[in-house]
């Protein structure tokens, strides 16, 4: 949504030359283990193109591609910001449980974990009142288990929860 | 008229009653994930593909392709109501789709923007049932050497005629092509750039990736605007689609305008993103109120609309008759295609031809059902808007994570998706192109496999690929096409400094 921005004092965050640079960094560093690793297993001629032939070519490619950008900006006006502070917290709000999220589908299955990132991330969040956030929690991973498991027949990750319903 | 006979034989496939099940759920799905953000229609394709493998490849298409009419349908919801474009094509919808909203003339916008992209997307599918018949006829010569200068052509063009900036487009091909050749190589045998890992060895599944890059990406930027969208209302009635049907035939030029741009866009891979700006463009410098242009002008709907679904559905064209697929949705679509033992490229006209014109036939009665359904439906679908975005945000990220989790059954996968996700979001914010990935990853195996065939037949003589006529043709134009951008902008600069002279004369 485009908020009009009436000479509001520029917000501070990130700004976006350094991330820029940092990705192209990477990039290039990215290139050249594609280099070692497609001429370490050859990349030349042998009664045929070897295995590494066609990634190493486009790894040459990659790395002229990346060594421009990390080039162009040195050139860019210094000014702009990548991501504000404000919105960077918005983001980590979200990231945060998401990877509590993942961690947690391998011991406890997927449908207790998608609980718990549901009230974890409503909480966080804190727009809802608590019987809404507890609904929301039972409620998904229940109609997920019911579309997947038992209409699709999709075995999704369970664990000890579900072993002990016998499922 | 061999193909019309095909063609009603495809209807027939098409009209059965499952299919048409099945194509009324997939718009209605596909209008869901077109008004939800994150949930775009690439990934929403690769959500649901995993669970289609059991189906008949006839039937997953339909419902898979009802997806894709249904989002480009959806994308237009958000930018006139919310002013958020759902897609990015459909960016140049809310210029004066949104401004139309604010007036109250919401209800308006919204049956032009639904019948403009009908119109599109029909001259989409009538230029997919004349032409593609013949391009794939014209393909059965093609050798490896022609195939990958096919290949070269379509990337030469993306870099070519690209609107974002040219190295990082070239990055993001790099990017896509050696993601596509991690794990086992299917020539050798060997397995490539594992570094040991034994879950590298699969390589990286493109679903997985596309979930990562357009969904949780998507999700992480929308939230950085805060979890609440405020939105117009709107109610279609059958008086206002009549009486805004009544009107359209007065902008007929535009209509047609915007289709051929669209389809000329579609099929070379520029993408229905460029093709949306460009008919909105030309229809503001030749209508004769384009000054009103951005202030909610129906034609400025009606264009971009138009333009964008042309050419969202003349990139259905390449990938049929190719193989070659001309937008990122096209491209999940044809990683579909081959999960079903389908080779696509032009033997499927020879050898699946059920499939193929039963899939024809299913776009323009899926395009017929969307319209239908989406006039009917646009005050259920804004109120999916108004539902918090806290509740809706995790309930996407949760299915996101189980698409990821079903392609191969590991969770190892969904840690892949939530990287690739973070990679997302960090590329669309310093405007690195995704869809050059998507494409590349997909592809990369193929275009990989006919470089390597092209050179063994000729024992390694890079001559292979200007040695007769129609390759020599198809390099040329690849090269005609990459140099297009950079060539015209140097003009452009150059004319513009011409201009910044003092001229007297004025």
């Amino acid at each position: 949504m485009p908020v009009p921005t009436e000479a509001e004092p520029t917000p501070r965050g990130l700004s976006r030359r350094p991330v820029e640079r940092g990705v192209a960094a990477i990039l290039i560093g990215l290139a050249f283990v594609v280099l070692y690793d497609s001429y370490g297993r050859g990349a030349g001629w042998d009664n045929g193109p070897q295995n590494g032939f066609f990634p190493a070519r486009v790894g040459w490619l990659f790395l002229a591609a990346s060594l421009f950008i990390l080039v162009q900006s040195f050139r860019s006006p210094p000014e702009g910001i990548f991501v504000t502070y404000q919105q960077l917290g918005q983001v980590v709000r979200v990231l945060g449980p998401l990877i509590l999220f993942v961690a947690l589908i391998q011991p406890l299955g997927l449908y207790l974990a998608s609980a718990i990132f549901i009230v974890v991330f409503m909480s966080i969040v804190a727009t809802s009142r608590w019987y809404a956030i507890g609904l929301t929690a039972v409620l998904v991973p229940l109609v997920c288990f019911w579309v997947f498991e038992l209409q699709f027949r999709v075995p999704l990750p369970k664990g000890p929860l579900e072993a002990a319903l016998g499922y | 008229m061999d193909d019309f006979a095909s063609l009603m034989a495809g209807f027939q496939v098409a009209l059965s009653w499952h299919n048409i099940g099945f194509m009324a759920v997939g718009v209605v799905l596909g209008i869901i994930v077109g008004v939800l953000p994150g949930l775009g229609g690439p990934n929403g394709v690769a959500i649901l593909l995993p669970l289609t493998f059991g189906m008949d490849p006839t039937s997953a298409i339909i419902l898979l392709s009802s997806i894709y009419w249904g989002a480009l349908f959806g994308g237009a919801i958000t930018s006139i109501l919310f002013n958020i474009p759902g897609e990015a094509w459909s960016v140049a919808t809310t210029f004066d789709g949104y401004p139309m909203a604010v007036q109250g003339k919401a209800a308006e916008a919204l049956t032009a923007a639904f019948t403009a992209s009908f119109i599109g997307a029909i001259s989409g599918v009538i230029l997919i049932t004349f032409v593609a018949p013949l391009v794939a006829q014209f393909a059965l010569r093609f050798g490896p050497a022609e195939f990958f200068a096919v290949f070269l052509l379509t990337f030469c063009s993306f870099i070519g005629m690209g609107r974002d900036n040219r190295s990082k487009i070239l990055a993001s091909l790099c990017i896509g092509f050696l993601l596509a050749a991690v794990g086992l190589d299917s020539i050798s045998g060997d397995l490539r750039m594992t570094f040991g890992s034994i879950e590298l060895m699969r390589g990286f599944d493109f679903l997985i990736v596309v979930i990562g890059l357009f969904g949780v990406s998507e999700i992480l930027l929308t939230v950085e605007e805060g979890l609440v969208f405020k939105g117009k209302k709107a109610k279609i009635d059958l008086k206002v689609v009549l009486r805004t049907w009544a009107g359209l035939p007065r902008y007929w030029a535009t209509l047609l305008r915007s289709c051929v741009v669209g389809m000329w866009m579609g099929v070379t891979p520029g993408g229905a993103i460029a093709a949306s700006f460009m008919g909105y463009g030309l229809a503001k410098r030749f209508s004769k109120r384009g000054k009103n242009f951005g202030k909610g002008e129906i034609e400025g709907v009606l264009a971009p609309e138009t333009a964008a679904h042309a050419a969202g559905t003349a990139a259905l064209l390449p990938m049929l008759a190719l193989g070659i697929p001309g937008s990122a949705t096209a491209a999940v679509l044809l990683g579909g295609l081959l999960v079903w033992g389908l080779q696509p490229g032009p033997l499927l006209f020879v050898e699946q031809k059920d499939f193929v014109w039963g899939l024809i036939a299913s776009m323009y009665l899926g395009n017929v059902a969307g319209l239908v359904i989406v006039l009917a439906t646009v005050p259920l679908f804004a109120a999916i808007m108004r539902v918090p975005f806290s509740y809706v945000a995790p309930v996407i990220l949760i299915i996101c994570a189980i698409g990821a989790y079903t392609i191969s059954n590991s969770i190892f996968d969904i840690w892949l998706m939530l990287l690739f996700g973070v990679i997302g979001y960090t590329f669309k914010k310093l405007d690195y192109p995704l869809a050059p990935l998507v494409l590349a990853l997909v592809l990369g195996d193929r275009a990989e496999d006919a470089f390597r065939q092209a050179l063994l037949g000729s024992a390694g003589s890079l001559n292979v690929f200007w040695a007769n006529g129609l390759v020599t043709t198809l390099v040329v134009l690849a090269m005609l096409l990459l140099f297009w951008g950079p060539v015209s902008d140097l003009i452009g600069a150059a004319s513009r400094r011409g201009r910044a002279e003092p001229r007297p004369a004025e």
